[in-house]
């Protein structure tokens, strides 16, 4: 009796398993690798911010919060009022140019949208270090633009466009911009016209219909580009080591520091919590607004 | 359509912006392939022309082994992801399971989270289960920040896939994995291969992971590049980015050509 149940036990098992089989072997994979690779690295990365390092720069597991105390630096204080304003300016001139190209792109021919796309996109397969540093032969003090104001006689010193703030905006929208163009691209052609239509038909002007229909409607292609835009900007080193040449720090820069030189990883790590907080904030704002996640990886 | 209601001003004004913009996307490009012809070192100045750079960015083999690397990491682990992603793709589509909404979470994590905390995160695991840091940690690292897109990419294309293909198939004797490979894959094709192409891409221009999780002796082309930003990038590097630049067109234009006419060639059947 004992020994039919088992077997009868063993059957169901066998058959559930045969069931899941596919399943399993599909899923599993991804499963292992995204657990072992994500969750457990930031779990860690968590653990090391309240670690702290000995000597000879070897993590400490002993708790401590001075990581978390050192974060209110006053130097560092300013580097994130720093970060913010750079990524927060490279988001705001992103969506004023983005947003009038998406609009050029989806009113165009599928023939001409495609083209457009294709150009858009085709910068980005050429490695973005090289490209941000043929902006320096560009702007630099001998660099083209400088050569042609000076040749035509409307400067006399070379103007320093290089190393600054303005260089590390232009070169965040640089490598940033199509980014912020996709996601309104997206809304945008999904726009039903119809309510457009509605507006001009009860007397709407242009600049109105724009401002209180289209720009509504479009909002969420804008926050799902300023995401994409924004967090990025934040953690973007190379792109202030090239353009800024070291008067500009963004977190990014600072987090890099302590982990390559430094070595002062649970500093580093607790740095990182911030920007992961950063992050989650951002992201928890626009799923509430009714963001879709899979357009943030519209790629 | 507001395209046909559009005023000449309007339409110049139009035509006058979008060409603004790709000036500023194709400027610094047309900068490179310039300086790559330029006979002067020092790249302020364009003082005559030469094949020259070419002939010692051949020679300069520590260029050429940061470009072998980066095709080794680039394609071993969009293998790697779209191998991963697009079985994870299927089986998220089609079955509903505890875990499922967790699993989904942890592929948005890489879509979203800055990629220098993901590249400290997987530095750190990699250092605490001493994983030697080369070509074999970069390809690890590519594969995790690719296996998202191709899942998404992947999942895309199942969205507008019709299940009684599959049970057609079952039905006349077909076998899982005869279904899966005959039925399945041939239908997920074109999501595989945008997303393959995607996962490529991300790798060849990965500068941040790779910071991270490279050795000392796996050097990439972009981490060269950098490497050589403080003492002046030499034409010989413009010249091999000329090269990828020209490829790299050459590719995705006759991709989008014949992608187009494909479509086009739907949309006149009907299908």
């Amino acid at each position: 009796m004992a020994s039919r149940n088992a077997t009868q036990t063993t059957g169901f098992l066998r058959r559930r398993l045969q069931r899941a089989a596919p399943l399993l072997t599909m899923v599993s994979p991804v499963t292992v690798w995204m657990v072992i690779l994500i969750a457990v690295p930031l779990i860690y990365v968590l653990f090391i911010s309240f670690c702290s390092t000995d000597e000879a720069h070897h993590i400490v597991f002993a708790f401590t919060l001075q990581n978390y105390a050192k974060l209110f630096d006053p130097t560092l204080l300013s580097i994130y009022g720093n970060s913010l304003l750079i990524a927060g300016l490279t988001c705001l001139i992103s969506i004023l140019i983005g947003y009038p190209f998406a609009t050029i792109m989806a009113n165009s021919s599928p023939f001409k949208r495609t083209l457009m796309m294709v150009f858009l996109m085709l910068p980005f397969w050429t490695n973005s270090l090289i490209r941000l540093y043929g902006w320096r032969s560009i702007l630099g003090s001998n660099g083209f633009i400088n050569s042609v104001l000076q040749s035509l006689g409307l400067i006399t010193q070379p103007l320093e466009l290089l190393y600054n703030h303005f260089a590390v905006v232009l070169g965040m929208v640089y490598v940033l911009l199509p980014f912020m163009v996709l996601p309104i691209y997206t809304v945008i052609l999904k726009l039903d016209h119809s309510l457009l239509e509605a507006a001009s038909d009860l007397g709407a002007r242009p600049a109105r219909r724009f401002l209180k229909v289209t720009l509504p409607l479009t909002s969420s292609g804008i926050f799902a580009g300023s995401i994409m835009v924004f967090i990025p900007a934040l953690g973007y080193f190379f792109v202030s080591n090239l353009m800024g040449g070291g008067t500009t720090q963004l977190i990014g820069n600072v987090i890099a520091r302590q982990f390559k030189e430094a070595f002062n990883w649970p500093f580093g790590a607790a740095l990182s919590i911030v920007l992961i907080i950063i992050t989650l904030v951002l992201v928890r704002a626009y799923t509430k607004t009714g963001g879709k996640m899979d357009d943030l990886g519209a790629m | 359509m507001a395209k046909s209601g559009q005023s000449l001003g309007a339409r110049v004004r139009n035509t006058a912006f979008s060409a603004l913009v790709y000036l500023f996307l194709y400027a610094p490009i047309a900068v490179i392939v310039l300086f790559s012809f330029n006979t002067s070192r020092r790249n302020i100045v364009f003082e005559g022309f030469t094949l020259d750079w070419y002939g010692v960015m051949a020679g300069n083999t520590q260029l050429m082994d940061s470009l072998v690397n980066t095709l080794i990491v680039a394609s071993c682990s969009t293998l790697l992801s779209v191998i991963i992603g697009s079985l994870a793709a299927v089986g998220m589509y089609r079955y509903r399971f505890r875990g499922r909404a967790a699993i989904d979470a942890l592929l948005y994590i890489p879509v979203v989270i800055p990629e220098v905390v993901l590249g400290i995160a997987l530095l750190s695991v990699f250092s605490l289960a001493n994983v030697p840091l080369g070509l074999l940690s970069m390809i690890i690292a590519h594969a995790t920040f690719s296996i998202p897109f191709v899942v998404f990419t992947v999942r895309a294309r199942l969205s507008g896939f019709d299940a009684s293909t599959e049970e057609a198939a079952m039905d006349l004797g077909a076998n899982r994995l005869q279904v899966f490979s005959r039925i399945t894959v041939p239908l997920i094709a074109p999501g595989i291969g945008a997303g393959a192409m995607l996962a490529f891409t991300l790798s060849i221009d990965d500068i941040i992971i790779s910071f991270f999780t490279t050795g000392a002796t796996s050097m990439t082309f972009p981490l060269k590049v950098m490497e050589m930003v403080r003492s002046g990038v030499s034409p010989d590097v413009y010249a091999l980015s000329t090269i990828i630049i020209l490829v790299t067109f050459a590719v995705v234009v006759t991709s989008q050509a014949i992608r187009y006419r494909h479509q086009k060639g739907q949309e006149h059947t009907g299908t």
